[in-house]
């Protein structure tokens, strides 16, 4: 039923404007694939060409095996969700669900039967007959999948489609989407900004930026390893201190930075001289640590942040960076005593630091 | 509202109402001397209430060779304007920048064009093809402008268009004519159906290009004129009462069509909203 | 092109584009270019197209002005009427702007809503009545024992009717009633837009009715104007059907001279010549107006 979906260095220019730059990725049948990035970073390109609107300059896309250069939207075995659902407003329920099996030429009693059965599909059984502007927002975007798998596609793209949504409804039609995607077993292919969406939804997730993959993988290795800059900084919080790699041994790294000399993980095996940055979670940061060795950092208090069960406490920005420091601490009922102005020393155990060569950062 | 002394307001008010009489009373005068029997058509002086004239109008042969014409012609003219109306239309929407100004230019240029001078040219070149005149260059010259008109209407609304309805369509496997048969045309309908009505009025009431093109045949405005200059009677007062009576009840008709949508759509969006806060509610 | 193709498939494109060009080749640009060359052609019959007698000749322009004298200030026949055209079109126009102006402010900015509604129905109503029944109007109006003498004779101001429909005066009157709204609808799109906040700030700095008009409202208005101007001038310098209802021999029209030298002086050139003439008068009042308001042809199409 569901195919893989292949991107081989796949490349889309505009004039002097390269959208999507050298992409290859192999996603799987059955998988939910995220493209997790900011506006911009070539995210809503690359599904505009898996789903056939545009043909990429260079590379190709194959979808289970088959080469689809030339093949127009209607031919392909995708359907996409639009980031404005697109459902027509002139055609009711029942009519919008079963728009693609009317294209196929399937008659009529046949495709009120398909269309039926895809609105219990949604749980919006008895709503064939309504008009598109008398459902709810979520109630929209459930015909908008139903529509969508009664083409029986093989591949579903999604583009942003719960950005317009609330915030609860839109943690509501996660869980949904997920489970509908479980159910039909098909490949899902996301769009998003929404960092969130992606984490939580996806098999694999690829970050973009630039019209480049900075890094695909399953949800937890992209928070926990990230493996560039950009990444670190747009998945989730990230301190971020610049310096230069002093010592190298053991899996560790020493870098010298303005803030002092901090030691962490030397994930991508860095030597000794080249430029790094060394990121630490906010809730990996400790206040007054015990077990931090050398990687203390005492600056003065710039105001917290109070959350209820847990507190953002904000360092101003050390010497030589931009960034103020974050410290994310547990509500232990004593935190009245971090007054503004105070001098405080924070610090992290050298496995939760992650040294990365220098490199671009994801803007604040 | 502003703080107009009264005196200046007494000026404004009173010169509205003079207004309005130098707009209405003319149309209102025409109409009451159909009802005189004064064989010139006037109000003064009224020899007698009469509605002879429609009895007149009716036996009118002319009246109803030129009636027929125009309605004829008005029809080829819808026939020919909506569908390169919305040819046009489509394809200045679908057309970049620089082209889109220079062929919008080309586009509307026969609106700005005086109705003598596209009759005259229209039937100087269709001579040259050995084409001479008659309703056939008439339902040719009217339509170059009119299509103009048309590409207007089917203009302003494909600018409000949501583009991607048609790439759904597309994505949902349509063939290009399936996604314009079953999207782009149903949503263009109404701007479509309002350009033939206006190609329509605009063909049944043009002279000025028919003058020109319509080599010996009558349309109605034609024979409206020639009865004006020769063989004025009332009938022809009849006669626009007539029309003028058609007129307004369109006018009415299109009002009233026209707020009954909006309060479906109101109506619609209201029953949105309860969507929505139902839906909510389930959530919660 | 290929976005086109894209969008719409070969075929609807390839429809769209074909009927297009037909439209506007065909309909449009073939024959007015036809129109322009055919007015530098001799008039000769049929049989001699084409043979020695058929020249090209700047002779059906010239006829416009042979003649005229300055020193004398004596114009040809033809020249006399193109010019009483221009000066009645300008008249009209000016006359058209001057009454329609207050009528606009206060349906645009003075009317509740409701009024303004029902005004701009009042308005709409006469719009749509054809330009003809509109001029016959006026000349029941205007007829020598019509109402208009009848009533000025009743009030006592006239002592013996006047013949109306000989002098100019009829053909403004009808020119201005026949294409006043062509004015009034931009005038009243165009005041609409105007945020009544300038105005009752210039009220509050102390400034006169007149110079709000002067300094505020007419220069926001200024594209409506415009619009409205070249609306007016256009229809009123083409018009046909009111000079030829409504005036007399001695008012004749450029329009009628055009169809005189057609249909009964049988000399198609010299009648191609002076329409040609008539759509530069027509084109040159336009970019005019275009520069001098400084609109483009956008603003105009509305």
């Amino acid at each position: 039923m569901s195919r893989d979906v292949e991107l081989d260095h796949v490349t889309m220019r505009f004039g002097d404007f390269t959208a999507v730059n050298d992409v290859s990725l192999h996603i799987k049948a059955g998988e939910f694939f995220s493209f997790l990035g900011p506006s911009g970073c070539g995210k809503t390109t690359i599904l505009r060409m898996i789903s056939g609107f545009m043909d990429p300059t260079g590379g190709a896309i194959r979808i289970g095996g088959q080469d689809m250069r030339g093949i127009g939207p209607n031919k392909r075995p995708t359907a996409l969700i639009f980031q404005n659902l697109a459902l027509f407003p002139m055609m009711s329920v029942a009519d919008n669900i079963a728009f693609g099996l009317e294209m196929r030429g399937v008659d009529k009693a046949a495709r009120r039967k398909r269309a039926e059965e895809l609105l219990d599909l949604i749980a919006l059984p008895g709503s064939g007959d309504k008009r598109i502007d008398e459902l709810s927002g979520g109630q929209k975007q459930r015909v908008a999948i139903a529509r969508a798998l009664a083409v029986e596609p093989q591949v579903m793209l999604l583009d942003e489609p719960l950005s317009a949504l609330d915030l609860k409804l839109r943690q509501h039609m996660r869980a949904e989407l997920r489970a509908i995607q479980r159910r039909t077993g098909l490949t899902f292919i996301y769009i998003t900004h929404d960092q969130g969406e992606a984490l939580t939804m996806s098999d694999r997730v690829a970050v973009m930026s630039r019209g480049r993959i900075e890094q695909v993988g399953p949800s937890a290795s992209i928070y926990d390893a990230p493996e560039t800059p950009f990444v670190a900084t747009f998945v989730g919080e990230n301190n971020v201190f610049r310096g230069k790699v002093t010592a190298a041994a053991d899996g560790l790294a020493r870098v010298e930075t303005p803030a002092g000399v901090l030691l962490g993980r030397n994930a991508r095996g860095m030597s000794v001289g080249s430029d790094a940055l060394i990121f630490v979670r906010p809730e990996r940061m400790r206040l007054d640590p015990a077990d931090a060795g050398d990687n203390r950092v005492t600056r003065p208090v710039a105001h917290l942040d109070f959350e209820g069960s847990f507190a953002n406490l904000v360092l101003s920005a050390p010497e030589g960076s931009p960034r103020p420091i974050l410290v994310q601490l547990a509500n232990d009922g004593r935190l009245g005593s971090l007054q503004p102005g105070a001098e405080r020393t924070v610090g992290f155990a050298p496995a939760d630091g992650l040294v990365l060569p220098a490199g671009e950062l994801a803007k604040d | 509202m502003t703080t107009r002394t009264s005196a200046s307001d007494l000026i404004l008010r009173l010169y509205l109402a003079i207004f309005f009489i130098y707009l209405l009373l003319p149309l209102a005068v025409m109409g009451i001397a159909t009802f005189n029997t004064s064989k010139f058509p006037t109000v003064t002086p009224w020899l007698g209430t009469t509605t002879q004239w429609f009895g007149a109008l009716m036996a009118d042969n002319q009246m109803w060779v030129g009636l027929t014409n125009s309605v004829i012609v008005g029809i080829a003219v819808i026939l020919i304007s909506v569908p390169i109306g919305v040819a046009a239309a489509m394809l200045l929407d679908g057309v970049h920048r620089r082209a889109k100004s220079m062929l919008y230019a080309v586009m509307v240029s026969p609106l700005l064009t005086p109705g003598v001078i596209i009759g005259i040219s229209t039937l100087v070149f269709w001579d040259r093809l050995g084409v001479k005149g008659g309703l056939h260059l008439s339902v040719i010259g009217q339509s170059s402008f009119i299509i103009a008109y048309v590409m207007l209407m089917v203009s302003a609304r494909l600018q409000r268009f949501d583009r991607t309805l048609e790439e759904a369509a597309l994505d949902l496997g349509g063939t290009h004519m399936q996604v314009f048969r079953r999207i782009l045309f149903p949503y263009l309908k109404p701007a479509v159906f309002a350009g033939a009505v206006l190609a329509f009025f605009q063909s049944f009431e043009n002279y000025n290009t028919t003058l020109f093109t319509r080599g010996t045949d009558v349309t109605l405005t034609v024979y409206i004129a020639s009865k004006v200059r020769t063989g004025l009677t009332p009938a022809v007062n009849a006669l626009a009462l007539i029309l003028i009576a058609i007129t307004i009840a369109g006018a009415i008709a299109y009002e009233i069509s026209r707020r009954q949508a909006a309060a479906e759509a109101a109506a619609a969006k209201k029953r949105a909203a309860e969507a929505d806060t139902m839906a909510e509610l389930k959530i919660a | 092109m290929s976005e086109l193709v894209k969008r719409y498939g070969l075929g609807i494109t390839t429809a769209m584009v074909l009927v297009t060009a037909f439209w506007l080749i065909v309909m449009v640009v073939l024959p007015a270019l036809v129109m322009v060359e055919y007015s530098f052609h001799t008039n000769v019959p049929v049989t001699k197209r084409g043979g020695p007698e058929d020249y090209y000749t700047l002779d059906n322009y010239l006829s416009l002005v042979r003649g005229t004298d300055w020193s004398t200030w004596t114009f040809p026949n033809d020249f006399r009427v193109f010019l009483r055209t221009i000066w009645g079109a300008a008249l009209v126009t000016l006359l058209s702007l001057v009454v329609c102006y207050p009528v606009a402010w206060y349906v645009a900015k003075l009317a509740k809503p409701q009024r303004a509604a029902m005004l701009l129905l009042l308005l709409v109503i006469p719009f749509w009545v054809n330009e003809i029944l509109r001029t016959f109007a006026w000349y029941i109006i205007l007829a020598y024992q019509g109402p208009l003498n009848a009533a000025l004779l009743g009030i006592g101001i006239l002592e013996k009717p006047v013949r109306w429909l000989s002098g100019s005066g009829g053909v403004l009157i009808g020119m201005v009633y026949a294409f006043l709204l062509f004015m009034m609808f931009p005038l009243i799109n165009a005041i609409e837009t105007l945020d009544m906040n300038q105005v009752e700030a210039a009220e509050d700095l102390g400034a006169p009715w007149w110079q709000i008009h002067r300094r505020i409202v007419i220069p926001h208005a200024k594209p409506g104007i415009a619009v409205g101007c070249i609306m007016v001038f256009v229809l009123a310098a083409s018009s046909y059907i009111v000079p030829s209802l409504l005036g007399s021999p001695g008012t004749r029209w450029f329009t009628e001279t055009i169809y005189v030298w057609f249909f009964e002086g049988q000399n198609w050139p010299r009648g191609s010549a002076y329409a040609f003439i008539l759509l530069g008068l027509c084109v040159g009042f336009i970019m005019l107006m275009m520069r001098i308001f400084r609109v483009g042809l956008a603003d105009i199409a509305k």
